[in-house]
């Protein structure tokens, strides 16, 4: 169960982003791919409580997954459908070079910009 | 209301894999090779690594082990039987260890005098796959108790592995061991790692184990992607 870690390494990067502590986070979007090793329902539960009482603790977390990508030497990149079976969909010869499917990353976050939009016009 | 949407991109582990390739370059520098034990709690890990230190100390080869485990210094007290010097990370509840636990542990140990450094991980077959400790090689191990499928059913992990270790094979027939079976399940998850039968009782596998760890002309996959 290391989701709760990584549900706190996702709040405390998307904190350090914040342009004012007091931003309001209304969207999280990442990407983690089938070869992580991450349970995405568990990670959005242990998102929630890492979330508590943080400027993200009403943002939606979206979990894009992405599939696991093999280098074949004959056919080139090629998604496969799951991680028991390492072989090219195409030709069949097992492959065990991943181009793709680890990422664990953060996309993009979705601010509040209100109170910063307001203070640029009572600058102006 | 007025949003607006941030670009991060941004690896969510980042902070881990940066102090892992930093403590990669130190290792490098200082010459020593740095493997990852990962397994199932009662896999074996210890008795094995137990076998592996006490042979590299006859053999002249100057080896060091870090052990982690939730509680209890247990694994060390039996590791340091080798004559080897050991130090237990006590994890708490932590499911695995992490890169900054590897920096914390390694220091007062001169690195210029180590040639093998063993991290044994917390036994878990999840959660330890996905941070990396700076190691040049990952092994993955499978008892002859454990399920023939068991790679099929952790296939991240046995995916990850550079090099994959059954062990207890002195107990194969014993517990009907099907190590066809075995073999092709490792095999559709990890094509071309090296796989080494091991028994910590008999010795069987240990020499050959011993001499993959230490090969200075074998070099981590992460580091043959990374060179230009």
């Amino acid at each position: 169960m290391h989701e709760l870690s990584v549900a706190h390494a996702v709040v405390s990067t998307v904190l350090d982003a914040l342009p004012s502590p007091d931003t309001r986070v209304l969207q999280v979007r990442l990407r983690v791919g089938e070869l992580s090793g991450l349970v995405p329902q568990a990670l959005e539960f242990a998102y929630d409580v890492a979330a508590q009482g943080t400027p993200l603790a009403d943002a939606v977390l979206v979990i894009e997954r992405s599939p696991i990508i093999i280098a074949c030497t004959t056919c080139g990149d090629q998604p496969i459908a799951s991680a028991t079976d390492f072989r090219c969909p195409v030709c069949g010869e097992p492959c065990g070079d991943v181009v793709g499917g680890k990422e664990l990353e953060i996309l993009d976050i979705t601010l509040d910009d209100t109170a910063l939009a307001n203070a640029d016009l009572v600058g102006a | 209301m007025t949003t607006r949407i941030v670009d991060l991109r941004k690896g969510i582990l980042e902070k881990n894999d940066l102090l892992a390739q930093s403590l990669r370059g130190r290792f490098t520098d200082a010459g020593v090779r740095v493997s990852n034990w990962v397994s199932s709690p009662g896999s074996g890990k210890t008795a094995l690594l137990e076998a592996l230190l006490t042979t590299a100390v006859e053999r002249g080869i100057s080896a060091a082990a870090l052990v982690g485990d939730c509680a209890t210094d247990n694994d060390a007290i039996r590791l340091a039987r080798s004559g080897a010097p050991v130090r237990q990370i006590v994890t708490e509840s932590m499911c695995h260890l992490e890169s900054e636990m590897i920096s914390t542990y390694l220091e007062g140990w001169d690195l210029a005098t180590i040639d093998l450094l063993v991290v044994e991980n917390v036994g878990n077959l999840v959660c330890p796959t996905a941070y990396d400790l700076g190691e040049d090689t990952r092994v993955a191990l499978i008892s002859v108790t454990e399920g023939e499928d068991k790679p099929l059913k952790y296939p991240q992990l046995f995916h990850s592995a550079d090099v994959i270790v059954i062990t207890k094979t002195d107990i194969a027939a014993a517990v009907e061991w099907d190590r066809d079976a075995a073999l092709a399940a490792i095999r559709s998850v990890n094509p071309a790692a090296p796989i080494i039968e091991t028994s910590a009782r008999t010795g069987d596998g240990v020499l050959d184990l011993l001499d993959l760890l230490t090969d200075l002309t074998l070099t981590h996959s992460t580091q043959l992607q990374e060179a230009p």
